[in-house]
């Protein structure tokens, strides 16, 4: 090649460009800078939500001393204190904590597409679809244990309802809002009119369904729910760079050379995958999706990887916080969705309260 | 053609222009005339058939011993009246929120109206057993009111005053607090819920014009005083520095307009429970043809808003008879469509 080459990245003697609080991490083929007081702020979160993990599981009808637990979740102790830790708790504090973190991730996600504060994975009627699917199921009485498949099919379908009938040489954000409205008022009627024209008895589980619960977790949706995770969760992180871009504006990201659909497509299948296969397990669960990426934001800073870390590990924390609230210290037994916004609201109006940053 | 013209001065007094304006004012007239023909249309349509005989009689020499005069009194025209007065004033209200938070996901429910009423109906329900809709409104307007009382108090709080993301957050975050509430007082009980999901649904049937005067002044003032802020709002939309440098007091419009359009909701809300759609997509539909001027945005919305919400009433009774569908869900399946076409169409936002 006669071509002069730019120098691609620095040599050896070029000074590395750090900002206060941030590592530079270059290799070969790529350079990243991580935010290292935001993932300082990931670790601390991590630690709280495995020992809240712990005492979760040490709570119940049949208590568990601290110890105990994390013997049994290793196979040891008496057989008892075993069963009730390996098939029944443990499995719901991991889904807890799995889908939590889909769900502020895939929030995240939607928000940083459409730069709207408002927005959460509902825009693309991710949760209106299923719901609907959901709802009709149950008051049917179909098969239980097909349902949350079904709900899967009726997320992702609406998705690609509203990503088709978006497109027109581009998907514009403010088009898809409108379209997301629209197929999400749709759909919501559609729900309405099936819990008004079945009686009250078969109506009644359907409306717990579409608040969000997690009892009666298995092992086999901890799987599913690990697998979109392990899949999705990294190219969420890694497109975050992208995203940065792409919320300067259409015209400056193309201008940076970013691939604009193709950003756009990958940010909306990531973020569907994450939510459809937390809204087919556990039901539409309110709120975690909508807040806790502002919560990540404000702790944290703008969007980028390492916030992108923060939020999953907050979504885990606080879901787990919420389930284990919902299922130990209320007098009734309601959905971890009630108990989201219960807990999750007060909060979030004592920081807008308290901040002083912009949300 | 070949003598060139003078350059126009800016404010576009072209032919085009005036016929712009002579034309939207038409429209206004023919709006007008339109909701009249569709409450003439609602009052004759329905599972019981009347004649144009009955309509002119039961309006005009009402006789209570005829029977069919007595459904036209008592069911058509009550939930005419409150079709049209609710529909208008959910789209002004959703027309001003808009301009107000500069946001086109916003509706008049963002500041916690619809959320509030539900949750004071459900405990009403809950704890007193109403079961009336008449015995509700009170119950809805209060909650509607001090819902968003507390959404504003959060919401201007720390740097900055109400800023309209702020303002928008502290809405949905007390909605979704309220919601959370709502529905576990209805998973507690079976008869709540059979109750609160037909209000939830969103109707205007089964309600006396009684219940309708209750909430009247504030429906029909909040949409008067609405035609009469289109500039403001036309300003205001233009955001905070550009309205400031006009020399607007931004908080003060803001509050102003806020408290109208918790009034309208509120009351709205109350008569006819959380009918989502309407004030959401009216004003998109009314800007999609008239342009952003809310000045014209406004009365036009108002009408729209009306006509909407009563052909939706009309379909509901006709697509199922003798059944009916609460309108509510019908807005939603009328305007969804509608409001994907436009937004394909042309850019709506």
């Amino acid at each position: 090649m006669a071509t002069t080459q730019l120098p691609l990245r620095p040599g050896p003697n070029a000074r590395p460009i750090n900002k206060p609080g941030h590592v530079t991490i270059r290799t070969r083929f790529f350079s990243v800078r991580l935010n290292t007081r935001v993932l300082g702020m990931s670790l601390v979160a991590g630690i709280a939500m495995v020992l809240l993990a712990v005492w979760a599981m040490t709570l119940g009808s049949l208590h568990i001393p601290f110890a105990d637990v994390v013997g049994a979740t290793f196979g040891r102790g008496d057989e008892d204190a075993r069963f009730v830790v390996r098939e029944l708790r443990f499995p719901r504090v991991l889904s807890a904590i799995l889908i939590g973190a889909a769900l502020a991730m895939s929030g995240a996600i939607f928000q940083g597409i459409v730069r709207n504060a408002l927005v959460s994975p509902d825009i693309i009627g991710i949760n209106a679809g299923a719901t609907l699917v959901a709802t009709f199921w149950i008051v049917t009485g179909l098969s239980w244990s097909l349902m949350p498949l079904a709900a899967f099919f009726g997320a992702l379908l609406t998705a690609a309802a509203i990503y088709a009938l978006t497109w027109k040489r581009g998907i514009a954000p403010e088009r898809m809002i409108l379209v997301g409205i629209g197929m999400q008022a749709a759909l919501a009627a559609g729900t309405t009119y099936i819990t008004v024209r079945f009686p009250v008895e078969v109506v009644r589980p359907a409306v717990a369904w579409t608040m969000g619960s997690i009892y009666g977790s298995t092992w086999s949706d901890v799987g599913v729910l690990a697998l979109f995770l392990v899949l999705a969760a990294p190219v969420g992180i890694a497109l975050m760079w992208p995203l940065r871009a792409l919320q300067l504006g259409d015209d400056v990201s193309r201008g940076l050379g970013l691939p604009l659909e193709g950003v756009r497509l990958s940010l909306l299948v990531v973020g569907c995958a994450l939510a459809a296969a937390a809204v087919a397990i556990a039901g539409p669960i309110g709120f975690v999706a909508l807040m806790v990426p502002h919560v990540a934001r404000i702790l944290g800073g703008p969007a980028s990887g390492s916030t992108m870390v923060l939020t999953g590990f907050l979504g885990a924390t606080f879901l787990l916080l919420a389930d284990t609230v919902a299922q130990h210290f209320l007098p009734v037994s309601l959905p971890v969705g009630v108990i989201t916004a219960a807990v999750g609201a007060p909060y979030f109006l004592f920081l807008l309260y308290k901040s002083n940053v912009r949300v | 053609m070949a003598v060139a013209a003078p350059p126009l001065p800016a404010r576009a007094a072209t032919p085009q222009g005036r016929w712009n304006l002579a034309a939207r004012g038409l429209g206004l007239l023919v709006g007008v005339a339109v909701i009249l023909l569709v409450a003439l249309l609602s009052i004759r349509v329905g599972s019981i058939g009347v004649s144009n005989r009955d309509v002119w009689n039961a309006l005009f020499h009402y006789d209570t011993s005829n029977y069919e005069q007595v459904v036209i009194r008592e069911l058509r025209v009550p939930r005419t009246v409150i079709a049209l007065g609710v529909g208008g004033a959910l789209a002004a209200a959703g027309a001003i929120m808009q301009a107000v938070t500069r946001n086109p996901l916003a509706g008049p429910s963002i500041l916690g109206v619809s959320s509030g009423a539900s949750f004071a109906i459900v405990t009403a329900i809950y704890f007193l057993g109403l079961t009336s809709a008449s015995q509700y409104v009170w119950f809805a307007f209060v909650g509607a009111l001090i819902a968003a009382a507390l959404v504003f108090m959060v919401g201007s709080a720390g740097r900055g005053g109400a800023t309209p993301v702020k303002l928008a957050l502290a809405g949905v975050v007390v909605s979704a607090l309220l919601g959370a509430w709502t529905n576990a007082l209805i998973l507690l009980d079976e008869d709540t819920l059979d109750q609160a999901r037909f209000w939830f649904a969103g109707s205007v049937t089964g309600r006396d014009l009684g219940t309708f005067w209750t909430v009247a002044p504030f429906l029909l003032g909040g949409m008067l005083i609405s035609l009469f802020i289109g500039h403001q709002m036309n300003v205001l939309s233009m955001g905070d520095d550009t309205a400031r440098a006009l020399g607007m007091n931004i908080t003060r419009t803001r509050l102003v307009s806020s408290a109208l359009v918790v009034t309208m909701t509120g009351a709205a809300v109350a008569v006819a429970g959380p009918i989502a759609f309407v004030g959401l997509a009216t004003p998109h539909l009314v800007r999609a043809v008239i342009g952003p001027d809310y000045r014209w945005v406004l009365p036009y919305a108002i009408i729209t808003g009306a006509v909407l919400l009563t052909v939706a009433d009309i379909l509901g009774r006709v697509i199922m008879s003798p059944g009916e569908i609460q309108v509510g869900i019908v807005t939603a399946f009328l305007g969804a469509p509608f409001l994907i076409y436009l937004a394909r169409k042309k850019a709506v936002a």
